[in-house]
């Protein structure tokens, strides 16, 4: 089984790279479980955005804060970004590592783009309509769900940036190939949690 | 230094262990001036602000850092050897949960060094904890400490979940793991699921205390009642991972015991898994006096008392396996078989509390506190008693002493009921809990007089382990292979302590209680799955332990980042965030390292293997 890994290190790449060794298989095992504790984590904070969306304080409601415009267009580049991490993985089953960087770096860039709308949309927010983490339980509750899936695209960023680096140092292997399947999954992840942030907080904030 | 960077699940556990011991000592500690606060009424021994403090750190040590510990120390002992695996799914995460559940407990402990330890109890109720009414830092302590500590926590869960998935030996399917693997798996799930929620609450209340934000301020629109409700969807599912892991020792200690395979091993199966699953309905039933209203109340007075049938299934089924068994009443079955009346007494009262309308009376009294600890101290730490004085020759290579783990025994329990039986009189004649002190002729003095001798015994039945534990120590480490000698579980099938490989060959599983069945059938030992070859190990590293520093540097730095210090340096490295930035640097530079340096482990080879 060792000189199995060793072979497939060195050697010939398998047809699923990130399954053939017990460590690799472990790795999106426990990442689908972690996963599952994110979902947790998520729908936590999606219950307490919407037990307090009304609560403005007097301060700026949803209805008169959310341009549809603006989100749309980040939900577009965030969308296509999770498009794009699947040619990656399907250019890494085919074996080909350039196309898979390449596609990977679409994907970090197309994320980062999405960062920056998102931060552009707070400091607007801050700046002329006077609307902080203080202001109402409203804001602090929109704060700290679109907040964390913020912090989760940033975390994404940078994971995948260093993967796109391992690659061109140590190139596809049995080793690097479940490390770039678990961040796909994870990119998949925090597109599907901005979905539901998308309706429950944009959507919703806009109809009532 | 071999313990920073060990990533072998045995010496981990060891480390659990002695950091669980440690602060379950704490926590002791805290319980016994408690009482003696307790012993009389108008009592000045302590003052109203002190007690608050000493109870909030009591119930979050003895709970989060005292138990739970101890769960994972027999956990990582004992699992990896139950389903014939060389080690857990992920060394690595292993030790990093271990760290940062150990840097966590340091740093809410440090609260009583560093200006006051947390006061709003161990649930923190909001406006409670907020900072209008705890205006020193205690509550940060709580939160970030439980933070931190609960990260740790949610590492190990996802850890034994894939351990159990993926590396069980050839032939031990699921139906045919032991029941402490399966309370494991279970336990695990629930940790999963969770954990997540009591880490979302925690940063709410961050958020509100350190940030000014406005989640359960009402003046800001918030609402306290969403604290309850997400420290629940937590909490009580919490209780389930801490009795179930005590159900599957049962579940062991009680058939080795009696020389007879436990009764009903699908039924335990699926009690577990029932129980978990309802753990997870349950968590208004906690709630009943926040005004839910009567269809709410109702549905979770239902949900919980059906709790009572799998937990009924599994009472009677431990009593079934000792009917006509050849039972042998040493220490580790002494603490099995006490555990099953009292854990049952804190059962009834249960579903007792369970009914909404009585709920109404017994909320917030002495009965509420006899209940719970019933069921944590009568049930789960019976249920550790049980685990370390069965697993302890496993664990060291040394048994205990039979004499002193009597002796432990008998105090414990009759300490042990000695202080709760009386309290849910107390309960029942209207003494609220939490309060400091009372005043004479309400009828109370007798019987908290009584709780606070029981409590004394109670300790002197910790003093007659440790004792045991130290004199243990100095024997030499000469246990067998199967000590107990009815060993039925591939545990005992490899020396005591383990190789730190711990299998030479993966053995074969060929049905429930493997070794018990290979014993039957006149074999000696297991028969191995493959043939000898080379073993290979993951490598130890720092890197877990440099991580934990980093996030309680972080979380010390974050804590402290709207206070004026005196000296002008360190206010601005705290006020700009740099302390939290420099802990968070640590942490993901380490995490960086960990990306970047492969790991490709070390091989034990066959020749070093002979003579083993």
């Amino acid at each position: 089984m060792t000189t199995a890994h060793a072979e497939a290190v060195n050697g010939t790449l398998p047809h699923e790279p990130e399954k053939a060794t017990l460590e690799g298989r472990n790795k999106v095992l426990a990442f689908w479980l972690f996963l599952g504790g994110e979902a947790v984590l998520f729908g936590t904070l999606f219950a307490t955005f919407l037990a307090l969306r009304n609560q403005t304080n007097e301060g700026p409601s949803a209805n008169e804060l959310f341009h549809l415009p603006l989100v749309a267009a980040a939900t577009f580049l965030l969308l296509v970004s999770s498009l794009t991490s699947v040619f990656a993985i399907q250019a890494m089953h085919r074996n080909r590592p350039a196309l898979l960087r390449s596609w990977l770096l679409v994907t970090v860039v197309l994320g980062a783009a999405f960062l920056g709308l998102e931060i552009y949309e707070f400091s607007e927010y801050v700046r002329h309509e006077e609307f902080g983490m203080t202001t109402s339980a409203f804001s602090s509750a929109f704060y700290t769900l679109v907040g964390f899936h913020g912090a989760h695209v940033a975390f994404g960023i940078l994971w995948i940036s260093v993967l796109i680096g391992q690659l061109v140092r140590k190139g596809l292997t049995v080793v690097t190939a479940p490390k770039i399947y678990v961040s796909a999954m994870y990119w998949h992840f925090i597109d599907v949690v901005w979905v539901f942030i998308f309706t429950v907080v944009y959507l919703l904030g806009k109809v009532g | 230094m071999d313990w920073l960077t060990t990533v072998d699940h045995k010496k981990i556990a060891i480390l659990y262990l002695w950091a669980g011991g440690l602060f379950f000592g704490i926590g002791g500690l805290e319980a016994i001036l408690i009482r003696i606060q307790l012993i009389k009424p108008m009592n000045t021994f302590l003052d109203a602000q002190t007690f608050n403090e000493l109870i909030t750190m009591h119930g979050t040590t003895m709970i989060f850092l005292g138990v739970m510990p101890v769960i994972f120390a027999l956990m990582n002992a004992v699992i990896p050897l139950q389903i014939g695996a060389r080690d857990v799914a992920f060394p690595f995460l292993n030790a990093l949960g271990f760290w940062t559940f150990l840097f966590g407990g340091i740093l809410l402990n440090l609260s009583w060094i560093m200006g006051g330890a947390p006061d709003a109890g161990w649930t923190s109720y909001t406006p409670l904890s907020t900072t209008t009414y705890s205006a020193t830092h205690g509550v940060d302590f709580y939160t970030i400490g439980l933070q931190i500590a609960g990260l740790g926590t949610l590492i190990g869960g996802i850890n034994f979940l894939a351990t159990i998935i993926t590396m069980r030996a050839p032939g031990m399917s699921y139906m045919r793991m032991p029941m402490f693997a399966w309370t494991t798996f279970i336990t695990s799930a629930i940790i999963l699921f969770a954990f997540p929620a009591i880490t979302v609450g925690l940063v709410l209340l961050t958020f509100d205390r350190i940030l000014g934000a406005n989640f359960f301020e009402v003046g800001g629109g918030g609402n306290p009642v969403l604290w309850q409700h997400i420290f629940w969807i937590f909490g009580h599912p919490e209780v389930y991972i801490l009795i179930l892991p005590a159900f599957g020792i049962i579940s062991e200690v009680i058939p080795t015991f009696a020389r007879k395979r436990l009764f009903g091993y699908s039924s335990m199966v699926f009690a577990t898994i029932l129980i978990a699953f309802l753990g997870f309905m349950v968590w208004a039933h906690h709630m009943f006096t926040t005004g839910l209203g009567p269809v709410a109340n109702a549905l979770f007075s239902v949900s919980t008392m059906l709790i009572a049938v799998p937990t009924g299934i599994k009472i009677f089924n431990w009593l079934f396996t000792m009917w006509g068994g050849q039972v042998r009443f040493t220490t580790p079955n002494l603490f099995a078989v006490g555990f099953i009346p009292t854990f049952t007494m804190g059962g009834v009262t249960g579903v007792m509390l369970a009914s909404a309308p009585a709920d109404f009376q017994f909320h917030d009294t002495y009965f509420v506190v006899a209940h719970f600890h019933y069921v944590i101290v009568g049930g789960l730490v019976l249920g550790l008693f049980a685990g370390l004085h069965y697993w302890w020759p496993k664990m060291f290579g040394r048994m205990l002493g039979e004499g002193l783990g009597k002796w432990t025994f008998w105090t414990f329990i009759i300490g042990f009921h000695m202080t709760f039986f009386v309290q849910h009189f107390l309960g029942l004649m209207g003494m609220q809990r939490r309060v400091f002190t009372y005043l004479p002729n309400q009828q109370f003095d007798l019987l908290n007089l009584i709780s606070t001798i029981g409590a004394g015994l109670m300790g002197v039945g910790m003093l007659f382990f440790l004792a045991n534990i130290f004199l243990t120590s100095r024997k030499p480490a000469d246990a067998a292979n199967d000590p107990w000698e009815d060993g039925r579980t591939l545990e005992w099938t490899i020396p005591s302590p383990p190789p730190e490989y711990n299998f030479k060959q993966t053995p074969l599983v060929r049905g429930i209680d493997a070794f018990w069945k290979e014993k039957t059938a006149g074999h000696k030992g297991m028969t191995p799955s493959e043939p000898v070859g080379s073993i290979h190990m993951p490598s130890a590293t720092i890197l877990p332990f440099l991580m934990s520093v980093g996030i309680f540097i972080a979380g010390l730095g974050f804590m402290f980042s709207r206070d004026t210090f005196s000296s002008e340096a360190l206010s601005f490295l705290f006020n700009n965030y740099i302390v939290t930035g420099l802990g968070l640097l640590i942490t993901f530079g380490s995490m960086l390292m960990r990306s970047l340096y492969d790991d490709h482990g070390w091989h034990i080879e066959p020749e070093e293997l002979e003579g083993r």
